[in-house]
């Protein structure tokens, strides 16, 4: 019987001929990946665990200050010293801190710390992204991740899979976000569950890097383990130029095992919103915006769509113009080399310009941490990739999720907008 | 093996996330019983004032969803809340619940036959549920072989613990 994606790296990983879905597993891991908030929890841990002096390999780690920083108090600098400290005593290779990296998910794959059919776990959930190259990548607790500092290794309930076949070509302003959010709305937040989604079809084909790494990194939206591309050129030569680390291009086999198979034509897909207060209560724009709905922030960033190709989209709309009068929009480059090439481009200041803040690089408002917290009844239209209750400040605002193209519309009106009518938006 | 818990019911819906279990703001503190203090804020503020030490929660599908913060289910423990029902939960929090020693039980029966205020008492070990108010009881869904054997030796810590020792 044949493996798909998914189980021929879990296979290899665990120097078995094959798995199949629902068998335990030990295997070898390739990257232990951390950031502040979970390596600080990890390393309480690994200090208790007796036997644990030193990480099973230093060069395999790789921790990123992102969530908290720069520093937002006391508490949120202790952790990132704490992280600090952690990384010079075990001579940690990949450490990066404010001003050399960025939000973890996009500075791992800019550094070349990720290639196709390499076995990754990280202390975030978003790790799922590195799924966009063909690398079967996981989310983890912090005391899982302290197991895999020390042992280089974890145990895995290896996931059945499911197949989508996504084709057609998406219309003007549909991006590889409206395709997700659809995704997410359609299998819903527990669709996926101790799953894996494979992604294939001519549309994903044809998608840029970035568009894949959008639609992997919010697999965990559907509930999915992880969600993984087929590396193919446009993969090889991206991380080729990276890193020179020899790697293994799987493939699934002709006749694997999906539990399910779902086809999706996005021919006719129009921009999508997911509303408050879940990543799966999504709709078309033409259905949101009859509503009507003001708006008090825009955020543009996150590991979802902080990338340069989305910082182009915007600036794009807003060059030449303002942002609506009463809204704050507010701009972080996904990383440090993200927010340099901008700058070299003139984006951050065509944004800047327009009238938004544009911040240094980190996780900031996406996740209510700083540097952009909802206030009570506010409501947010953002790029970034949960909208639960709470989740950028007060519980009694609205987040509205969707792609960095609807977003800037809406940053030009104040309202949600549709990015199809932004030439008709008045200057 | 653990002793029998007990404990009032509180009762909660599907998919309550990470986000409300801890929100963002609090995943800088470390302190355990400080994050105790704000266990499930964004969802019901006043769930820490409320509810007494042994507690449990009750909730429908998908409990946990969202974010891998291990403090998520440090501060529902750290709080006093002896244990989670749920029909089902989140693949983040399942693992991290058990390798923390926060006790899971997963029964669509159990939580569609108990109400918010009702006695429950728990056996972790065999994974019995009894509605001490209701006269009900139930079984939970049993954990695999492996996840057990992790339980049984005491969480994650002491497997990894004696792997070490193994290759010395
Ligand atoms: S940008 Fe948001 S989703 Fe991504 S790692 Fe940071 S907090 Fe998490």
């Amino acid at each position: 019987m044949g493996m798909t994606l998914t189980e021929k790296i879990l296979a290899r990983h665990a120097a078995l001929e094959s798995v199949e879905p629902g068998q335990i597993i030990n295997a070898k891991v390739d990257l232990v990946l951390a950031n502040e908030l979970s390596a600080a929890v990890a390393i309480g841990v690994m200090r208790g665990i007796k036997g644990a002096g030193k990480v099973f390999d230093p060069s395999k780690i790789a921790l990123v200050a992102d969530h908290f920083v720069p520093a937002k108090d006391a508490q949120s600098a202790g952790l990132a010293r704490l992280m600090k400290e952690f990384a010079a005593e075990q001579k940690v290779e990949h450490f990066f801190d404010v001003g050399r990296g960025g939000i973890e998910h996009v500075v791992l794959p800019e550094e070349g710390l990720v290639a196709p059919g390499e076995l990754i776990v990280g202390g975030d959930s978003h790790t799922c992204t590195y799924g966009a190259f063909g690398a079967f990548a996981t989310g983890m607790g912090s005391t899982d991740i302290a197991a895999a500092f020390v042992l280089g290794e974890v145990w895995l309930k290896v996931p059945a899979s499911i197949k989508l076949v996504y084709s057609g070509k998406p219309g003007p302003f549909v991006y590889a976000k409206d395709i997700m959010l659809r995704t997410v709305g359609e299998l819903g937040i527990d669709g996926a569950t101790y799953r894996a989604i494979e992604y294939h079809g001519s549309t994903v084909d044809e998608l840029s890097i970035t568009g894949r790494i959008t639609m992997a990194n919010m697999a965990i939206e559907a509930g999915a383990k992880n969600g993984i591309f087929h590396a193919d050129a446009k993969t090889i030569a991206y991380v080729k130029e990276r890193t020179d680390r020899p790697f293994v291009v799987e493939r699934a086999d002709a006749d694997a095992r999906y539990e399910r198979v779902i086809s999706i034509d996005i021919s006719e897909l129009e921009p999508q919103v997911a509303c408050p207060h879940t990543p799966d209560n999504v709709h078309p724009i033409s259905d949101v915006t009859r509503d009507d709905l003001k708006v008090d922030q825009v955020f543009i960033g996150s590991c979802t769509n902080g990338y340069i190709d989305d910082l182009r989209v915007v600036a794009k709309i807003l060059d030449g113009k303002r942002i609506a009068p009463n809204l704050r929009v507010i701009v972080n480059p996904g990383s440090q080399k993200v927010w340099m090439q901008a700058a070299d481009e003139g984006i951050l200041t065509t944004l800047a310009a327009a009238g938004c803040a544009v911040n240094t690089p980190g996780c900031g408002a996406c996740f209510g941490g700083h540097m952009g917290t909802l206030g009570d009844g506010e409501r947010a239209i953002s790029t970034t990739n949960r909208n639960y209750v709470g989740r950028m400040g007060s519980p009694k605002a609205e987040i509205y999720l969707a792609s960095p193209a609807t977003c800037a519309a809406s940053a030009l009106t104040g309202r949600i907008t549709d990015p199809r009518v932004v030439e008709a938006v008045p200057v | 093996m653990e002793a029998t818990l007990r404990g009032h019911a509180h009762k909660y819906g599907k998919n309550v996330d990470t986000d409300v279990i801890i929100p963002g703001k609090y995943c800088n503190i470390i302190d355990r019983a400080e994050l105790g203090k704000h266990a499930l804020e964004g969802l019901d503020p006043e769930y820490t004032g409320r509810m007494k030490p042994g507690d449990i929660i009750v909730a429908d599908t998908n409990f946990g969803c969202g974010s891998s913060r291990e403090v998520a289910p440090i501060a529902i423990k750290a709080s006093g809340t002896s244990a989670v029902i749920a029909k089902s939960f989140a693949r983040i929090f399942y693992r991290n619940a058990l390798n923390i020693g926060l006790p899971i039980f997963e029964s669509a029966e159990a939580v569609d036959g108990i109400e918010s205020g009702d006695e429950i008492e728990l056996e972790p070990a065999g994974g019995i549920v009894r509605n001490l108010t209701k006269g009900t009881s139930y079984r939970a869904a049993e954990f695999p072989p492996f996840m057990q054997s992790l339980i049984d030796a005491g969480g994650l810590v002491p497997y990894v613990e004696r792997r070490l020792a193994e290759s010395q």
